[in-house]
């Protein structure tokens, strides 16, 4: 129900004023980059952080460790897998 | 795309499904709950790579299929109000009220304006002083918390052009009305990744102490549905039911805190209406009574009227999980994309739409790699 | 030509003086070649040996402009292209030109120097035309006709039917440049980076590789508004054939593809505007990408695909991940979805 995708914040900007000019991030993938608001996250992201991003708000950071260790798992597990035969499975 | 394209690897995919494949030992039947879901495992293909153990139901997790044909009736009224503009996300546009669609508002004249962030309906707002900028505002915990910071900042800049027509939604109550129908019958529940992220993956605990569910929080790539589709797998095997978070990286337990309490400073649970599964009580959200300058509702006074469900639709069936699109007598022949006549047909993610879009249409065993 | 505020009058419609400067200061001045100086009521061509094939399309965008483009490139392109899309030789055009009174001048200038700049690229010339002002409100800014005539060649027969079982399906370029382009122009859907239309005539790819292939170029598509994914579905049905399509082998920018994914945009249908389909027999398949590649207009030419009997009608599509799903032909614009 909830279209979002990660992006990295390359700019900081604004944050003069929590009312009139709150900080907005500047994010980018892959070549596209989208202005977006500060307002849900729960902690201040830097540059270089990826952040979650749903409508135009960042919704969370991304644990960039969580995330390798659980790609590592699975690149493990591809690489266990080619040194069994293919097509023994179900 | 970083953090993106990783999850999408063939091999890993491969991997994965040569896990499940081999686990997999008596039937599980799983809710995808989010439309995000149903929309990644069409279009990635994933139905057909799952044995044929492992069942997978839709649930009423499109926030614009749930949107009652009275609330669709209100926003067209309101569209066809001199000096009121319309602001939306694109899902909203072609959904049918009983007098058409705001597609069909604007073709007559009405001003819609499709925006990707609600902010945009603010600054729209700020460049047309002399219209009421009306943002549609539908959603679940996920879309929530954008609105309330929406109207936080609409209130900090004193904006008296901007309104919001508040039809948002929450995930828990419509779980229990389901788990509670026992024509359902339920293993696994694939929980909505995005939520989770604003709810945290703790909110699902009921689930497991309540109806013995197991639950698995999910991203929405296809290594992470079938990462979760394993864990589900395996606590239905082992009778070990827990809420398992799959989508670490960005779920953690408790949620965003921030989130939650922006949405809270702005909105309260109400008794609200849900195409297809009728009243349930607290499960939608309105404005409370120190932001009723932004309920355009309360502004111009608009009351929502019940509309009945159209005849021969069994989206109800459907939102429920119950039955199949394919069991629908209307699905592909008088309810199509171009012209829906259920909810589950109206928004790209609603079940019917995906199913149509991308393949439900045939057996899927068709294309089944085995 | 000039008055107070610059732009469009009704008067530059009504055919009498106005009209004739609008005309000679404007259209004429870019648009030089001696049929359309003749001013004439019909131009009248050479005498051409071959059959002759004859195209029209009219042009309406929102916004005229865009990045990579504007609307006067469009016109001239999509006809070229849709004439070589049947393996003709484009000859001539035609032009159209409907104009909403109030239409800056500054404007018309920008998009007829691109109508010439495409013609004169191209290498086809503007034989006729035709200007029309209309009140304010009654079009949107301009809207743009344009016909065109081309020769088709002895033994050249390129048509959906042609397509068989066994044929290898080709694509001269990256996907959804066009519509993600408009689509990210409208207020509240801009994105930064480049992203740009693709707005290009596809004759010099037709002609390079029909004249060396001739015969075993079986089809050719400009996959336009509905994407390919509807054209695809098209020649699908049409023909009752499978076709079976790789998204690993789909060229698409990474811009594109990033903002696809923003948006909740399925690329297999937004629009293109200067991409073809080209579907030929397999013995020939990797000589003819070759040659496609050679050509400026398709440097990123790829093999995308194959037609089968194996579902007669449909579309499949191996997904990145090694999923298969089937392709259904677009219904309703395509829209950003959020949720």
């Amino acid at each position: 129900m909830c279209l979002a995708i990660p992006m990295q914040v390359i700019k900081l900007k604004g944050g003069s004023d929590t009312l009139l000019d709150p900080q907005i991030a500047i994010v980018e993938t892959d070549g596209i980059q989208k202005e977006i608001r500060l307002d849900l996250v729960d902690r201040e992201p830097v540059i270089g952080d990826y952040l979650i991003i749903h409508a135009g708000f960042a919704i969370t950071c991304l644990d960039k460790r969580d995330a390798e260790e659980n790609l590592s798992l699975m690149r493990e597990m591809a690489a266990g897998m080619e040194d069994i035969p293919e097509g023994g499975s179900s | 795309m970083k953090y993106v394209d990783e999850y999408r690897s063939r091999k890993m995919v491969d991997v994965l499904r040569k896990e499940l494949h081999e686990i997999t030992h008596t039937p599980v039947r799983i809710m995808e709950v989010c439309g995000t879901h149903t929309m990644s495992i069409f279009r990635h293909g994933i139905r057909n790579m799952l044995p044929r153990q492992v069942e997978l139901v839709s649930g009423p997790g499109c926030p614009v299929c749930v949107t009652p044909a009275g609330v669709i009736d209100a926003f067209i009224d309101l569209s066809r109000l001199p000096d009121v503009m319309i602001t939306t996300f694109g899902d909203m546009i072609r959904v049918p009220g009983r007098q058409g669609s705001l597609a069909d508002a604007r073709a007559a004249g009405a001003e819609v304006e499709i925006v990707y962030s609600p902010m945009d309906g603010l600054a729209l707002a700020r460049k047309n002083p002399n219209k009421l900028v009306v943002f549609l505002s539908v959603g679940f915990e996920t879309t929530t918390p954008t609105i309330a910071a929406t109207i936080l900042a609409a209130k900090n800049i004193g904006l008296a052009n901007f309104a919001v027509f508040p039809a948002n939604k929450i995930m828990p109550p419509p779980l229990r009305v389901l788990l509670q129908d026992p024509a359902l019958q339920l293993d696994g529940l694939l929980c909505p990744g995005h939520v989770s992220i604003m709810t945290g993956a703790a909110m699902y605990n009921f689930l497991v102490q309540d109806y013995g569910l197991a639950c698995a929080v999910a991203g929405f790539e296809p290594t992470d549905i079938l990462q979760a589709v394993i864990a589900l797998v395996k606590q239905v095997q082992s009778g070990r039911q827990c809420v398992e978070n799959c989508y670490g990286r960005v779920v953690s337990e408790q949620g965003n805190r921030r989130a939650q309490e922006l949405a809270a400073t702005v909105f309260e649970p109400v008794d609200a209406h849900w195409r297809g599964l009728g009243e349930i009580s607290l499960s939608g959200l309105a404005l409370r009574r120190e932001f009723a300058g932004f309920d355009v509702t309360r502004r111009l006074d608009i009351t929502v009227t019940d509309a009945p469900e159209p005849p021969g639709c069994r989206c109800g069936e459907i939102l429920k999980g119950i039955c199949q699109p394919a069991d629908c007598p209307l699905f592909g022949t008088r309810c199509v994309p171009a012209s829906p006549v259920g909810p589950c047909m109206v928004s790209s993610e609603g079940t019917c739409a995906a199913w149509h879009r991308y393949g439900g249409l045939t057996d899927t065993d068709t294309f089944n790699p085995e | 030509m000039k008055n107070q505020n610059n732009c469009i009058l009704l008067d530059h419609g009504s055919g009498g003086l106005a009209s004739q400067e609008l005309i000679s200061s404007l259209f004429l001045q870019y648009l030089q070649n001696p049929l359309l100086h003749q001013l004439e009521d019909a131009a009248v061509l050479a005498e051409q040996h071959g059959r002759l094939a004859f195209s029209t399309d009219s042009y309406v965008v929102d916004p005229v402009v865009f990045p990579g483009g504007n609307i006067g490139e469009l016109a001239v392109n999509g006809t070229i292209n849709d004439l070589a899309m049947r393996g003709a030789q484009p000859l001539c055009l035609s032009l159209g030109v409907i104009l909403e009174e109030g239409l800056p001048l500054e404007l018309l200038e920008e998009i007829i120097m691109a109508i010439a700049r495409a013609a004169d690229y191209a290498g086809v010339p503007i034989v006729t035309g035709d200007t029309k002002v209309v009140p304010v409100g009654k079009a949107d800014k301009i809207f743009i006709n344009t016909s065109g005539i081309g020769v088709v060649e002895e033994g050249v027969d390129i048509s959906t039917s042609q397509a068989c079982a066994g044929d290898v399906i080709l694509l001269s370029g990256t996907l959804a440049d066009h519509g993600m382009t408009i689509l990210t122009s409208r207020e509240g859907l801009r994105i930064g980076g480049r992203v740009e239309s693709d707005t290009r005539p596809l004759h010099f790819v037709t002609r390079a590789i029909i004249s060396r292939f001739g015969a075993a170029i079986h089809t050719m598509r400009d996959p336009t508004r509905g994407g390919l994914g509807t054209s695809l579905s098209e020649i699908a049905r049409a023909t009752n054939l499978c076709i079976e399509i790789e998204e690993d082998n789909i060229p698409m920018k990474s811009e594109v593809r990033a903002a696809c994914e923003l948006m909740g945009l399925d690329p297999l249908y937004l629009a293109n505007e200067g991409k073809c389909l080209v579907i030929v027999g397999p013995d020939k398949a990797e000589e003819i990408l070759t040659t496609m590649r050679s050509v400026q207009e398709a440097g990123e030419s790829a093999i995308i695909g194959k037609i089968s009997n194996k579902h007669p009608g449909r579309v499949v599509l191996t997904t990145l991940s090694g999923g298969n799903r089937l392709v259904e032909p677009l219904s309703g614009d395509p829209l950003p979805r959020i949720c």
